[in-house]
């Protein structure tokens, strides 16, 4: 009698646990705040993004108008377009050596104060922005939400080019254009760095 | 033996409770405060809603009083009259729509497009009967009619405010601003596009 009742409470206990629901919130949206958090740590969670991208900041205020606006509007849109690329599993190659080349290139622009044509620094920026933006792009973690996760890596890289733009509004003065040249030079030798990492 | 039956009813009783499930709160956010706040709290909390809603009041603002005044009453109109259609409907799209909405408006805000009174008209009705219909297909199943009117007051007064103070926007650079958010705002919407076609 005994062992037939602890029989029964072990298959009961068993039968119980396997018939545990969750609750069925079907439909329902999930992962927002990891897709949002995601988002808003991927482009600063990689040295060599945040140096690239306020580069690309100091470079426009070096620049001034119409530059300095048009590189803003501009670099987003292409970055999703390389996000885009990444997710619809187009393969582009060597993504780590273009990133690595871009902060090398866009420190060297800063170093030497270059004065491309307009069209010309919007097709550098942009070139480098596809590489950029297919890395963040294809990052999702598991479970997280795509839209908040794009949103978030959107505003975050907007807000590392508009710090950049801000810190190189010092370019007004003789010793702020000194100091933003300097700058240049520490990212083009970061970006060295980076390459050698992304060969080796 | 008596004994044994007792337990057998009860747990079986146990199990039947624990196999019950739970609401399928399908695509709407519930507040618990009725279906007025629950279709508020679905547009505030939900960015492929909120986003165009916000981008068009942006665009609005670019293009002036005039244009603002139009966003500000058309758009929840419309939004109103699409979601009454898309309650009576149960339509779904594997294609994120709202994609649309954020590549067109953000590409507008972006571009800073000039647009005519009656263009600016039909886009307004347009995004509204769009974002409306999804908006009732998905109420069909939670808040219901209260639901949408909650929405549309709330997008009243979100239209009011932003295009207001984009309207009120006097230097430059802040209309540079504006620029930059639309086309953060194309950047998300091809990323959407993206995440549908992984």
């Amino acid at each position: 009698m005994k062992g037939e009742k602890k029989r029964f409470f072990q298959i009961f206990l068993v039968w119980t646990l396997l018939f545990c629901p969750v609750t069925a919130f079907a439909h329902v949206k999930g992962g927002e705040v990891i897709g949002l958090i995601s988002g808003l740590k991927h482009p600063i969670s990689g040295l060599d993004h945040v140096l690239a991208m306020i580069a690309v900041g100091l470079w426009g205020a070096q620049l001034g108008p119409p530059a300095i606006w048009l590189l803003p509007v501009t670099l987003p849109m292409v970055m999703a377009l390389g996000g885009m690329l990444g997710l619809m599993g187009v393969p582009v190659p060597s993504i780590e050596i273009a990133i690595a080349v871009s902060a090398m290139v866009l420190g060297v622009m800063v170093l030497i104060e270059a004065r491309p044509k307009l069209w010309l620094a919007v097709l550098i920026v942009a070139s480098y922005a596809i590489y950029h933006g297919y890395a963040h792009g294809t990052e999702l973690p598991p479970g997280g939400n795509g839209l908040l996760y794009s949103i978030g890596f959107v505003m975050m890289t907007g807000t590392l080019h508009a710090t950049g733009i801000l810190i190189g509004l010092i370019h007004r003065w003789l010793a702020g254009r000194m100091a933003l040249r300097l700058a240049g030079a520490c990212i083009a030798m970061a970006g060295v760095m980076f390459l050698w990492r992304a060969i080796l | 033996m008596r004994e044994i039956s007792i337990i057998r009813i009860s747990s079986f009783l146990t199990v039947a409770s624990l196999i019950l499930p739970g609401p399928a709160s399908a695509h709407l956010v519930t507040t618990g405060m009725g279906p007025v706040y629950d279709g508020i709290g679905h547009l505030l909390l939900t960015p492929e809603d909120l986003v165009p809603a916000l981008a068009l009041a942006l665009f609005a603002g670019l293009r002036g009083a005039v244009a603002g005044r139009r966003a500000m009453f058309l758009l929840p109109l419309a939004w109103i009259m699409g979601g009454v259609v898309g309650s009576k409907l149960n339509v779904t799209s594997a294609f994120p729509i709202p994609a649309l909405s954020f590549l067109l408006l953000g590409g507008l805000i972006a571009a800073d497009l000039y647009m005519p009174a009656a263009a600016f008209t039909l886009l307004s009705i347009l995004v509204g009967l769009v974002h409306g219909f999804l908006n009732g297909v998905a109420l069909n199943e939670g808040a219901g009619l209260l639901g949408l009117i909650g929405i549309t007051t709330m997008l009243f007064i979100l239209v009011t405010l932003v295009s207001a103070s984009v309207v009120s926007l006097k230097r430059p650079w802040t209309r540079v601003a504006v620029r930059v958010a639309g086309s953060w705002i194309v950047a998300t919407g091809m990323l959407m596009i993206g995440w549908a076609m992984r």
